[in-house]
């Protein structure tokens, strides 16, 4: 019972930690520690909810998640799971179950769906996009808008329109290049990927658009970052300001939501940088949260 | 595979720029600079066939092809994702930013201005 006590606490305890993480701005200096952070969190939610449907199904077993469920799984080809679990326990099993179904099955229909759209994204650029000297290793989308983005994958491929090129630069285009290069290398696309899934699940929870924005733009300061390390950060800083003001980008209004513009967030990060946090402080918070990760991870297969 | 991806493209521009339905002789001909079979042509043609990019009509005992839809509307499909307004938030692509409104723009410049005035400062690493 102190087993699902404990995972009930973290179910409890996790979307309370959202908010803080979503407004910490000392984060923003350490963009990949508080990524991990997220993922620690993210990851930590998803586990105990599972492991305290579990945990109260199969109390009577007294053994972790997992051989509970390898026993549970033996007693009902046996025929006597109904006389080793109350019908209360067996509702708990049940949940579990579809928890885990709904969780699995949310990153599998996303995955795919994603995929299928890339595919269909990298055979019409196929058909259109041209190499052009002026933006080397990326290809040109002949289009007045300003556009530069990642299609990522195996071979991933950086795209730029003519409207970026008008736009911008040689020096600035360079580093918007990096930036999306930045992305392609450390497939920030399969970071994005479980907060996109969770956000299909429960679309209407707050804190999952919180998590999920907060990553996302965390993700792009990650490549700010990495592109920061062979370009000038002036040319960056440059480079988003002019998109984001740019002419016929207009997103409709509404498209953007959020209170805080992530794009000003950015700017503002780069053209009036904050001194580095500590490196013991940002190792800190990553054993902190590696540690409140091993627990629910640890009672998948420790007995209770 | 990647060859024969590459050649749609060069095969679509030629149907793009003919105004009329195309024979895959024509086609051929047309790319004559690039040396290819004829049947090699005649497979692209197929795929781009199957795939929906190009439509084709029996003329005499020959097929002509036509695109299945102009240039445009294809680059206008790719930017529409490109800029994210297809609608559904999806993670299909990592896009480098998205437009602000024009407060938020004003406070960007002078964000910009003032990192202007003093000697540039870099970003200490």
């Amino acid at each position: 019972m102190t087993y699902a006590l404990h995972h009930a606490v973290l179910v409890i305890a996790c979307p309370l930690v959202v908010p803080l993480l979503a407004h910490a701005r000392w984060l923003r200096r350490v963009p990949h520690t508080a990524v991990l952070l997220w993922q620690a969190l993210g990851l930590t939610w998803a586990l105990s909810v599972v492991g305290l449907a579990f945990a109260l199904g199969l109390a009577p077993y007294h053994l972790g998640v997992l051989p509970g469920l390898a026993r549970a799984a033996a007693d009902l080809t046996a025929g006597r799971l109904a006389d080793r679990l109350i019908p209360i326990q067996l509702g708990a099993l049940g949940a579990g179950l579809a928890l885990t179904a709904m969780l699995v099955g949310a990153l599998v229909t996303c995955t795919l769906e994603i995929l299928g759209a890339r595919r269909r994204h990298r055979r019409l650029l196929a058909l259109v996009a041209r190499l052009c000297p002026e933006a080397p290793g990326a290809l040109v989308l002949e289009h007045p808008a300003a556009a530069a983005y990642c299609l990522p994958g195996m071979r991933s491929q950086v795209v730029v329109s003519e409207g970026m090129l008008k736009l911008l630069d040689r020096d600035q285009l360079a580093a918007v290049l990096a930036h999306e290069h930045a992305h392609a290398r450390a497939r920030h696309d399969l970071v994005l990927l479980p907060f996109v899934a969770l956000r299909r699940v429960l679309p209407r929870l707050r804190l999952v658009a919180q998590a999920a924005d907060a990553v996302a733009l965390l993700v792009e300061m990650c490549a700010d970052d990495l592109a920061c390390r062979r370009h000038a950060v002036r040319s960056l800083a440059t480079a988003l300001l002019r998109v984001g003001t740019a002419s016929g980008t207009a997103v409709p209004a509404g498209a953007l939501g959020a209170a805080t513009n992530p794009l000003a967030a950015r700017a503002h990060r780069l053209l009036a940088p904050r001194p580095p946090i500590p490196w013991a402080v940002g190792g800190l918070a990553a054993a902190a949260a590696a540690t409140v990760l091993a627990t629910p991870l640890s009672l998948l297969v420790l007995p209770a | 595979m990647r060859r024969l991806g590459a050649l749609e493209g060069a095969v679509m521009e030629v149907l793009w720029q003919r105004q009329r339905p195309t024979s895959a002789r024509d086609v051929a001909q047309a790319l004559a600079a690039r040396d290819l079979a004829y049947t090699t042509v005649l497979t692209v043609l197929d795929r781009l066939a199957k795939k929906g990019f190009a439509q084709r009509t029996r003329v005499g005992r020959a097929w002509s092809y036509t695109p299945a839809a102009p240039r445009e509307a294809y680059i206008t499909q790719l930017m529409l994702e490109a800029l994210n307004l297809t609608g559904d938030r999806d993670a299909a692509l990592v896009r480098f930013a998205r437009s602000v409104s024009s407060t938020e723009a004003e406070t960007l410049r002078r964000a910009l201005a003032a990192a202007e005035d003093p000697p540039v400062r870099r970003r200490r690493r």
